[in-house]
């Protein structure tokens, strides 16, 4: 079990990277959310894995960890925000600059002048 | 236990949280309540300074869980100076904006107040953790005041900044996630202790999460391969909301000292002064980039941006050499570097509202502001104080740091005295070239009729002045300002003393000897 969630997340990061690497808004807020599920994951998994072991003291005979739950509710809580907003800011500067490249300059066709709607 | 602690937190917390939900429509009002909370700041930070000026630590358990199970609040001279710092550039960029900057966009106030938030919060707690959730309070303000107005240049840099700091967040949650998976742990004091007696086996993975966390610090304070982003983030964003970014570097600095004295400080046995090697190249190259991007700029704003990564690049290559009075230097650097970088784009933004069309560009020739003889003096005590030339605060600060890394004095090579000294001198250099070409063209180099625009506000030029102003008031009250640097970097020096407080000595003896045993 160990191996497979150490590839899932080695595959999210993995992922992530490359999609932000390719410069384009939407890429990027797609490779931030994978890599916030990936880190996520992580931080799940440093409580230690095991199964059948609830985070609560006398439910059961072995107890996992409750804290790094408690750290991945707050990270989700904090990357779901970030990432509404990351989409909004991105819509906005689509509007504004008219291309969807992270520099707000179209690489192919040189620096895009102030277009009006 | 006092409860003074906590209410540099409560206080712009509860004020943000006013203003969001109150007075939406009553623009006079929230102003009114914005500033009486931001000057109710500085008395609160006044007392904190007292407190902290003793050498005690404080230590305020939230909800009255004991340290390495609750998250504690810990003051001590370092948090207590930079809420003072923090408070001291609040106020002025406030006053700056209640004169319309504010107006543009309905949420400026309750921004700031949560700014003020993240910023204090990040000073005072002694969990990592906690650290990064005021981290994201803090940044969740600065995207949306970097916003503030709105405008294509405004996006493009917002999209920069948000998405780096982003990247970076998830670095810090890594790096949190390895270090409490080894430690099991995440309260600062307790991790030292951990760290301090980690085994072998333990150690690259605690010196891999550690220089994570050195990534996402160096992003925050913009040091060399991470700082890109910041001159256009600064130039780009409104004048007020760009003084107070001023400190936000600053709290990136803070991170590194504070982590990196207390976690991996000297005692950290097999991690022991994990970030120095790093910091002491990375910061003498930002400096060298920075100056050269300062001769570059084409508008005093971006100028003033690049002073400011100058002025990291010489912090973290002081705090690099570790010695206790190069630690003192570079915090009085620290308080200069702030307020007069505020300072100056306080001042950017006044004669950018002046200048109108010719906004702050550095022109070959532009007409003459009506008020040039005003602004002059202004520049020119910001430029002085920047370059680092007598008599003012740069000068002195620049003094300490190169006397403190003298040749021959005790932990410093002659090859890093050499460094440094040829490194800050050619930087002031190039400093006062580009100063001086911005201030001969924007104030001399002029043509034709004065511009004919509105008298510059009395309430701006204030809190410009003020800012300013900060830099004589620091040569006169060099004496004792030094001596609380100086009682800082001691304290700092001595991390034990910190984990003793929060942990309790008894509790720090067992459970050191605990880990011991559990090691053999």
């Amino acid at each position: 079990m160990e191996l497979l969630f150490a590839l899932c997340i080695g595959l999210l990061t993995a992922c992530g990277a490359y999609l932000l690497l390719r410069a384009r808004t939407f890429p990027v807020v797609m490779g931030l959310t994978l890599l916030s599920y990936a880190v996520n994951l992580f931080l799940f998994a440093m409580g230690r894995l095991a199964t059948g072991a609830p985070p609560v003291i006398g439910q059961a005979e072995n107890h996992t960890d409750p804290l790094p739950q408690a750290l991945v509710l707050t990270a989700i809580v904090i990357g779901f925000a970030m990432t509404a907003f990351v989409l909004i800011l991105a819509l906005r500067s689509r509007g504004e600059t008219g291309n969807d490249h992270v520099d707000g300059e179209d690489v192919a066709s040189g620096p895009v002048k102030e277009q009006r709607p | 236990m006092s409860h003074w602690i906590i209410a540099p937190l409560l206080l712009p917390l509860f004020t943000g949280l006013a203003l969001l939900l109150g007075a939406r429509r009553n623009l006079r009002m929230r102003r009114a309540i914005s500033l009486a909370a931001t000057t109710a700041l500085l008395p609160l930070a006044a007392v904190l300074l007292m407190q902290a000026h003793d050498g005690a630590y404080q230590v305020y358990a939230l909800g009255d869980w004991p340290a390495p199970f609750g998250i504690v609040l810990v003051l001590d001279r370092l948090s207590a100076l930079m809420l003072m710092l923090t408070a001291a550039l609040a106020l002025p960029a406030l006053l700056y904006a209640v004169r319309g900057s504010d107006a543009a966009g309905p949420g400026f106030h309750a921004l700031f107040q949560l700014q003020l938030f993240g910023l204090n919060g990040a000073f005072l707690t002694g969990d990592l953790f906690n650290l990064f959730v005021f981290f994201e309070v803090l940044l969740i303000a600065s995207y949306a005041l970097l916003m503030h107005g709105q405008g294509p240049a405004r996006s493009r840099a917002g999209v920069h900044y948000v998405v780096l700091n982003l990247i970076g967040s998830s670095l810090f949650l890594f790096a949190v996630g390895t270090l409490y998976g080894i430690a099991g742990t995440l309260n600062m004091a307790d991790l030292a202790v951990h760290v301090a007696h980690s085994g072998a086996s333990d150690a690259p993975l605690l010196r891999a999460a550690a220089l994570l966390l050195l990534v996402v610090f160096a992003l925050k304070a913009a040091l060399l391969p991470l700082y890109f982003w910041l001159p256009r983030a600064y130039a780009s964003a409104h004048a007020p909301v760009a003084a107070l970014f001023a400190i936000m570097t600053k709290v990136g600095i803070y991170s590194i000292l504070r982590v990196y004295t207390l976690v991996f400080g000297a005692e950290a046995g097999l991690l022991a002064d994990l970030a120095l090697p790093w910091l002491w190249p990375l910061g003498l190259a930002t400096l060298v980039l920075a100056s050269i991007g300062a001769l570059a700029a084409q508008e005093l704003r971006t100028l003033v941006a690049y002073l400011v990564l100058i002025s990291v690049g010489t912090l973290l290559a002081a705090t690099a050499l570790g010695t206790p009075d190069a630690l003192a230097a570079a915090l009085y650097y620290l308080l200069h570097t702030t307020l007069i970088s505020g300072g100056l784009f306080l001042l950017a933004g006044n004669i950018r509202r002046q200048r109108g069309p010719y906004s702050d560009r550095l022109l070959e020739i532009a007409p003459p502001l009506q008020q040039a003889a005003l602004f002059g003096v202004l520049f020119f005590l910001g430029a002085v104080a920047m370059v680092g030339m007598p008599p003012l605060s740069g000068f002195v600060g620049k003094l300490m740091l190169l006397s403190a890394v003298m040749p021959g004095t005790a932990g410093v090579s002659g090859a890093q005295a050499a460094w440094f000294w040829a490194t800050v001198l050619g930087g002031s250099l190039l400093t006062l070239v580009a100063l001086s070409r911005a201030g001969s063209r924007m104030f001399w180099r002029t043509q034709g009729d004065a511009l004919a625009t509105e008298r510059p506000d009395g309430l701006r030029i204030f809190g410009t002045a003020a800012l300013l102003g900060a830099s004589p008031l620091l040569v006169v009250f060099a004496a004792p300002v030094t001596a609380y640097t100086q009682a800082t970097a001691l304290q700092l020096a001595s991390p034990a003393s910190y984990i003793d407080a929060v942990l309790g000595a008894d509790a720090r003896a067992a459970y050191a000897r605990t880990l011991e045993d559990t090691r053999q």
